[in-house]
C-alpha cells in the first residue's frame, strides 16, 4: 500500500492546507414520514401527501415510525459507527415559510447514532481513513418556489416530515478529490444497507460543505459552509472555489468570516447566503411531545445480523476468493447494481457451464466492465436498463467457454445482440459463426495458406519468426474467423517449422 | 441568570413576537422573576440524579411504517390565509 502523502496548496505567500467537513443529508428509505403516517413518495401533487401532523396543525402529536429508526440504525453499523441505545430528540427552532411547525425536530445533543470510521481509496491508490462525527434523525422542511409567481412564493409541504438522516463528518478531508470519495463512499453505503435510495436528482441525498484553510499544522481556519450541494461535481467545484477565495483573502491580508454560502453552478462560484451569527440562533431544547427514544442492544443486534454484505467485504470476496482483478472489483462493487448483475451473471454462467465460479469470474467480470459497460456508456443507458439480459449475457459467455464461438465472434455475436435483442445462440445458429475446431478440415486451410506465400514461408524459416501472426490472421481470415484460435496454433506450428 | 432589555428583545425578535418598545422593561422585569424561580431549583443537589424525562413510566410508542394519512389538500389548505395552484402561498421569501 502506497503511504498517505499530505496535499499542500501553494499560495503566493507559502503554503497553505484545505480542511473539508461534510454534513451529508440522506433521506430515509420508508414508506411514511418520520412522525406522521403520510407517504414520503417524490413527484405527487403538492400538498396531497400532507397530515394534519405534517402540516403542524395544533393538537397534533408526532409518533415515531419504527421503520426509520431501524434504518438510521443499520446505516450507522454500516458505516461502522457506535449506535446509542438512548438518544434524545430536541427541537431546532427558525422561522421559515416551509417550516409549517417554526421549529425542526432533530437530534442535538444525544444523536442515534455515535462516533465511527470510513476508509476511501483514492486516485494515486493510497487509502485515507476519515471519521464520522454522527448521525442524527430529523425532519426534512416543505419545499419553496420563488419562480412560479412574481411578488409570492409557493410552498408544498409533501417533503415537510420525511425523515432525514444527517450524517456529519470529522474535519478529516484534505482535498476536494478526499470528499468526492468519501461522498461517494457513503452513498454506496447506504444504497448497500438499502436505507437511502442516494438518488441525487430527486434530492435524496445532498451535503453541507464545510470549507476552511490554514497554514499547515496551524490551529483550523474560520469555515465558510455552503448549503445544499447536491452532486459530487458540484461539491469538489465548492472546495476548489472556497479554497482558492479564502486564501486570496487572507492573502490580501483580509478576513475569512463564519457564514453560510451558496453555490452557483452556472458560474461554479459561491456567493454569501447571510449572516451566522444572528440567523442562527436555534434555541435548542428537548421536544416536549416525545420521550427519548430507547432500544435494546438485541434490537441492534438483530439488525446487524441481517444486514447485506457491504461493499468492502464483496470487494475482499471478490479479489480473494473469486480472483477478479482489484480494479475490476473497484468498478464491479461502486454501485449495488452493477455487483448484483455480476453475482447473479456469474451464477447463472456457472449453472450453465458446471465450472466452478473461481473458474469463470475473471472473464465474466472482463465482459461485463469491458464489453457491457462500453455498450451501456455508449447508449447513456445504466445496468438497469441494460439491453442484454442476464439470461442472454450469461448464455453468450458460456458459448464462449465451452468452446461454440471464438472470443473475436463473442464480440460481433455481441453487438447483434444489442442491435437486435436476439438470444446469442439463436445468432450463432442463424449466422453459422459455430467456431471450427475440427483439425481435418483446420489442416487443409493450414496447407493452402502456406501453399499461396512461399515466400513469407522462406522468409520465416529465415528468422522473421514475426510473421507466424501473419499466417494465423490468414487461416482466421479465410474461415471468417470461426477457426479455433488455439487449434490454429497448435497446427500452424509444426507445419511452419517443418 | 437574568436578562436585560436588549435580550428581551432579541428573544422577541427570535419568536417573531412584536413587543412596543415600552412593553421591554416590564417584560424583562417579569422573565427575571421566572428566572429567579427557577435558579431556587438549582439549590437542590441533583448529583447522580439521570433528568426526569416523564411523571409516569411509559416508553416512546414507535409506529408501523405504513401509510395511514394524507390526500386531503383541500382540508389542509382551507385555513390558509392564500393558496394558488393546491401551494400554500406567501409574499415572495427572498434570501
Amino acid at each position: 500500500m502506497e503511504k498517505y502523502i499530505p496535499k499542500y496548496i501553494q499560495g503566493a505567500t507559502g503554503d497553505w492546507e484545505v480542511v473539508i467537513g461534510l454534513e451529508i443529508h440522506a433521506q430515509v428509505a420508508s414508506e411514511a414520514k418520520l412522525f406522521s403516517g403520510s407517504s414520503t413518495k417524490f413527484g405527487a401533487d403538492p400538498n396531497t401527501h400532507v397530515s394534519f401532523v405534517c402540516s403542524a396543525m395544533p393538537g397534533m402529536l408526532p409518533v415515531i415510525n419504527e421503520e426509520c429508526i431501524r434504518q438510521a440504525v443499520r446505516t450507522g453499523l454500516a458505516m461502522g459507527c457506535e449506535i446509542h441505545l438512548r438518544s434524545v430528540f430536541d427541537r431546532k427552532n427558525y422561522f421559515y415559510a416551509d417550516l409549517p411547525q417554526g421549529y425542526q425536530i432533530s437530534q442535538f445533543k444525544d444523536p442515534i447514532v455515535g462516533e465511527g470510521e470510513i476508509i476511501v481509496d483514492l486516485e494515486d491508490g493510497t487509502t485515507k481513513t476519515i471519521g464520522v462525527e454522527r448521525l442524527h434523525l430529523e425532519q426534512d422542511a416543505g419545499k419553496s418556489m420563488h419562480d412560479q409567481h412574481p411578488t409570492q412564493t409557493y410552498v408544498d409541504l409533501n417533503r415537510s416530515g420525511v425523515a432525514l438522516m444527517e450524517i456529519v463528518s470529522k474535519p478529516d478531508m484534505r482535498s476536494a478529490e478526499e470528499a468526492g470519495a468519501y461522498f461517494r463512499k457513503i452513498r454506496t453505503l447506504v444504497r448497500y444497507a438499502g436505507t437511502c435510495d442516494g438518488n441525487m436528482d430527486q434530492g435524496s441525498m445532498r451535503a453541507d460543505v464545510n470549507v476552511s484553510v490554514r497554514r499547515p499544522g496551524a490551529e483550523l481556519g474560520i469555515r465558510s459552509e455552503t448549503k445544499n450541494v447536491n452532486s459530487v461535481r458540484f461539491m469538489m467545484q465548492v472546495i476548489e472555489f472556497e479554497t482558492r477565495r479564502q486564501i486570496d483573502l487572507l492573502e490580501d491580508g483580509g478576513e475569512v468570516f463564519q457564514e453560510t454560502r451558496q453555490f452557483d453552478p452556472a458560474s461554479g462560484t459561491t456567493s454569501s447566503l447571510r449572516s451566522k451569527e444572528e440567523a442562527h440562533d436555534y434555541r435548542y431544547f428537548p421536544d416536549p411531545d416525545l420521550l427519548p427514544l430507547e432500544f435494546t442492544q438485541e434490537f441492534v443486534d438483530d439488525l446487524a445480523k441481517a444486514l447485506p454484505e457491504l461493499p468492502d467485504a464483496k470487494r475482499n470476496r471478490l479479489i480473494n476468493d473469486l480472483g477478479v482483478s482489484a480494479y475490476n472489483a473497484a468498478v464491479l462493487v461502486a454501485e449495488k447494481e452493477s455487483a448484483d448483475y455480476f453475482e447473479s451473471l456469474l451464477d447463472s454462467l456457472a449453472h450453465k457451464t458446471g465450472k466452478a465460479k473461481e473458474e469463470l469470474a475473471k472473464q465474466a467480470a472482463n465482459w461485463v466492465i469491458g464489453d457491457l459497460f462500453g455498450a451501456l456508456k455508449k447508449t447513456g443507458k445504466s445496468i438497469s436498463e441494460s439491453p442484454v439480459s442476464l439470461k442472454d449475457g450469461a448464455e453468450l459467455l458460456a458459448l464462449q467457454i465451452d468452446g461454440t464461438i471464438s472470443g473475436r465472434i463473442a464480440k460481433d455475436v455481441f453487438e447483434i445482440m444489442l442491435d437486435t435483442g436476439k438470444n446469442p445462440e439463436l445468432i450463432v445458429e442463424e449466422k453459422g459463426l459455430k467456431q471450427v475446431s475440427d483439425t481435418g478440415a483446420i489442416d487443409a486451410i493450414i496447407d493452402e495458406v502456406i501453399a499461396d506465400n512461399q515466400d513469407k514461408l522462406v522468409q520465416y524459416r529465415g528468422g522473421k519468426d514475426k510473421l507466424f501472426g501473419f499466417f494465423v490472421g490468414q487461416v482466421m481470415k479465410k474461415t471468417q474467423g470461426k477457426a479455433n484460435p488455439q487449434v490454429v496454433n497448435q497446427l500452424l506450428k509444426p507445419k511452419l517449422d517443418g | 441568570m437574568s436578562v436585560d432589555k436588549k435580550t428581551v428583545a432579541k428573544i422577541a425578535d427570535l419568536a417573531r413576537i412584536a413587543v412596543r418598545e415600552d412593553e421591554l422593561d416590564p417584560l424583562a422585569a417579569e422573565l427575571n422573576n421566572i428566572l429567579g424561580w427557577i435558579e431556587q431549583l438549582s439549590e437542590v443537589n441533583t448529583d447522580g440524579v439521570a433528568p426526569m424525562t416523564s411523571v409516569v413510566e411509559v416508553a416512546l410508542p414507535w409506529r408501523e411504517d405504513k401509510v395511514t394519512d394524507g390526500g386531503y389538500r383541500d382540508e389542509i389548505l382551507a385555513n390558509a390565509p392564500d393558496s394558488a395552484h393546491g401551494f400554500f402561498t406567501v409574499p415572495k421569501v427572498i434570501e
